[in-house]
């Protein structure tokens, strides 16, 4: 298949058309603007939805409404227009209807700048809004992922009657990169039972996150946790990069990790073991698949566009197993592929010299 | 000899037969039934979704017997768009209070206006805020006392804001009115006037509502018939009844 040559934002446009799309909702904010422009000039043409809203609140409540509707709707923004969405995130997963957000990342905090980070990973991977709920997080590190993970959602949040967010940055979004347009996986629509469609041969519906009687919202609240146990057992996904045999294992996700994806490589030039694990999924966090990798690693490198937030799953997942060496960034800033190899080298030759002191002292 | 019998109310199929949890006086089961007596008039509940909103009347699902949706506080309008953009066939209505459609949701309710938003907004204002339990509207007029403006709403805090007469100035909206369900013949012209707007989306004529000037006893701190009388006396003055934006009667 040929390959087109598009940015980040442009491939997530194509993958929300490919994955059957019918109602986007948003508000303009840098830096995912092209998506924006690129639904209002593909959708209408298609005989589906574009609107653009009057606020983030609004875009992601419509959302809502299309999605009670039954069917498939999305939005995104980013990272301030993400903070007000949470509201409705929130009603979307306490009324369990699929929506799928994507937020391409921008520095902060407050209106911070419109250079690409990764400070929203807490706010993604933990709920982000009121009340006990998560959301399916996937996390592209490419063009062809922004595509490919974009059809994945509308599938996830079917499946699970759940939002999902796509975990971008202004980076992934802006760059071009040759792009295979594929078409979603063949599988079988999940039917919407409990759409609103007018209550014709039926009971009404009441689609709500309300529930006053403390028993029911506590039995509401066990069917959510059930549903997230179940997506913690089926949808961890991740990258393992040369890991098998690696002694330094980095661990990134999204732009954060195709720096270290390259920073491997260069070692491995060196002769130096060294391996990458990048999640793709980060919530659910790929708990099992971080341990896999550091079968034989004796040092693992968490680095992410923020100040430590993904570096707590992975202390989570990996607690005393390995020193765990961190590097953060924000603001725009990034580290250098030199800064990492040199890190990985010097961390490498490290456990060289304690393991050949360790031997002496034996 | 004794008239054959007649027939001259029967509760409308399109209400439950619940008993609501509405205070003794309070407007909202009034307006539930002329909702649901509209709906009946045009034969659409098996296509209609409501919206409803946050505030006493969030449990309008169990009384009126449509499909419903829930929406954050103030966000009905966007709700009812996303369901109308995804679903034009449906006949869409959000059913908020004045909380919830002129302070929290004002922008939400201004902009589906000035979209001409294919949608019918029932709003219910009663100058307070009741399921909170009685604090500042945004409908609240100068001297009304309440837990928030305990010495009477002061100059400072803003005149109320007057709904119909805001939207009434945009181009889009097919129908905007203001009514009251203070007496049998107040109702009437209620329900007629719902009737209107509910017609104007069937007709695919774009955004109508109907603000329903409506009792509040517990909260403004009066018997019900006292409560009932006040809207005469005292919030008409405010909040003039009549209809605001006709778009049939200027094309006319």
């Amino acid at each position: 298949m040929t390959k087109v040559l598009m940015s980040g934002n442009d491939a997530v446009v194509e993958g929300a058309i490919r994955a059957g799309l019918d109602c986007y909702f948003g508000y303009p904010i840098t830096p995912q603007n092209e998506i924006i422009a690129g639904m209002a000039a593909r959708l209408p043409p298609l005989g589906r939805v574009f609107l653009q809203s009057e606020s983030e609140l609004a875009a992601i409540s419509m959302v809502h409404g299309a999605a009670a509707a039954g069917k498939r709707a999305m939005t995104t923004s980013s990272s301030p227009g993400v903070s007000l969405m949470q509201e409705g995130i929130s009603y979307l997963a306490g009324s369990r209807l699929p929506a799928v957000i994507v937020n391409i990342q921008r520095g902060g905090p407050g209106l911070g700048n419109i250079a690409p980070a990764q400070g929203d990973y807490f706010q993604a991977t933990r709920g982000g809004g009121n009340g006990d709920y998560r959301t399916i997080v996937l996390a592209p590190d490419s063009a062809q992922e922004m595509l490919d993970f974009t059809f994945e959602a509308f599938d996830l949040a079917d499946q699970y009657r759940s939002p999902v967010l796509v975990l971008s940055d202004g980076r992934l979004g802006q760059m071009m990169e040759p792009v295979e347009l594929r078409d979603p996986p063949a599988r079988k629509r999940v039917e919407k039972p409990w759409a609103l469609t007018g209550a014709k041969g039926r009971d009404a519906f009441f689609i709500c996150s309300l529930r006053l009687p403390v028993p029911e919202l506590a039995e509401h609240n066990r069917v959510l946790q059930k549903v997230y146990r179940e997506i913690e057992r089926r949808e961890p996904r991740a990258e393992a990069y040369r890991t098998d045999d690696a002694l330094l294992v980095f661990t990134a996700y999204g732009a954060s990790a195709r720096l270290c994806r390259e920073a491997v490589d260069l070692l491995r030039d060196e002769g130096l073991k060294a391996g990458l694990l990048r999640p793709i999924t980060l919530w659910p966090f790929p708990h099992k698949k971080l341990l896999a990798s550091l079968k034989k690693a004796k040092t693992l490198v968490v680095t992410e566009l923020s100040y430590g937030q993904m570096l707590d799953d992975v202390r989570l997942a990996v607690a005393e197993r390995v020193p765990i060496e961190f590097l953060g960034y924000a603001g725009g800033e990034a580290p250098s592929i030199k800064e990492l190899v040199a890190l990985g080298r010097k961390l490498l030759k490290k456990s060289r010299r304690k393991n050949a002191s360790k031997g002496k002292r034996r | 000899m004794i008239a054959t019998e007649k027939k001259v109310f029967t509760r409308s199929p399109v209400l439950t037969p619940n008993i609501t949890h509405y205070c003794p006086g309070c407007g909202h089961g009034i307006v539930h039934r002329l909702v649901a007596e509209a709906i009946e008039h045009y034969g659409i509940r098996e296509r209609t979704v409501c919206v409803a909103p946050v505030g006493c009347s969030v449990l309008a699902y169990k009384y009126i017997d449509i499909d419903m949706s829930e929406a954050a506080h103030g966000r009905a309008p966007a709700v009812a768009t996303g369901i109308k953009r995804a679903r034009p066939d449906l006949f869409v209505m959000t059913y908020q209070g004045d909380g919830d459609l002129a302070a929290i949701g004002t922008a939400e309710i201004v902009h589906a206006a000035n979209r001409g938003e294919n949608i019918s907004a029932i709003f219910v204002n009663n100058a307070v805020y009741g399921m909170t339990g009685g604090q500042m509207a945004p409908t609240t007029i100068l001297g009304q006392k309440t837990t928030t403006t305990p010495t009477g709403r002061a100059a400072n805090e803003g005149p109320p804001i007057k709904v119909c007469e805001m939207l009434g100035t945009m181009d889009a909206p097919s129908y905007i009115a203001r009514v009251t369900v203070d007496k049998p013949a107040a109702v009437r012209k209620a329900k007629q006037a719902i009737i209107t707007a509910f017609g104007r989306q069937l007709d695919n004529k774009g955004f109508s509502l109907v603000e329903v000037l409506s009792p509040c006893p517990t909260y403004w701190r009066l018997p019900p018939v006292k409560a009932v009388k006040r809207i005469e006396e005292w919030m008409v003055h405010t909040f003039p009844l009549g209809v605001y934006k006709d778009k049939e009667a200027e094309n006319a």
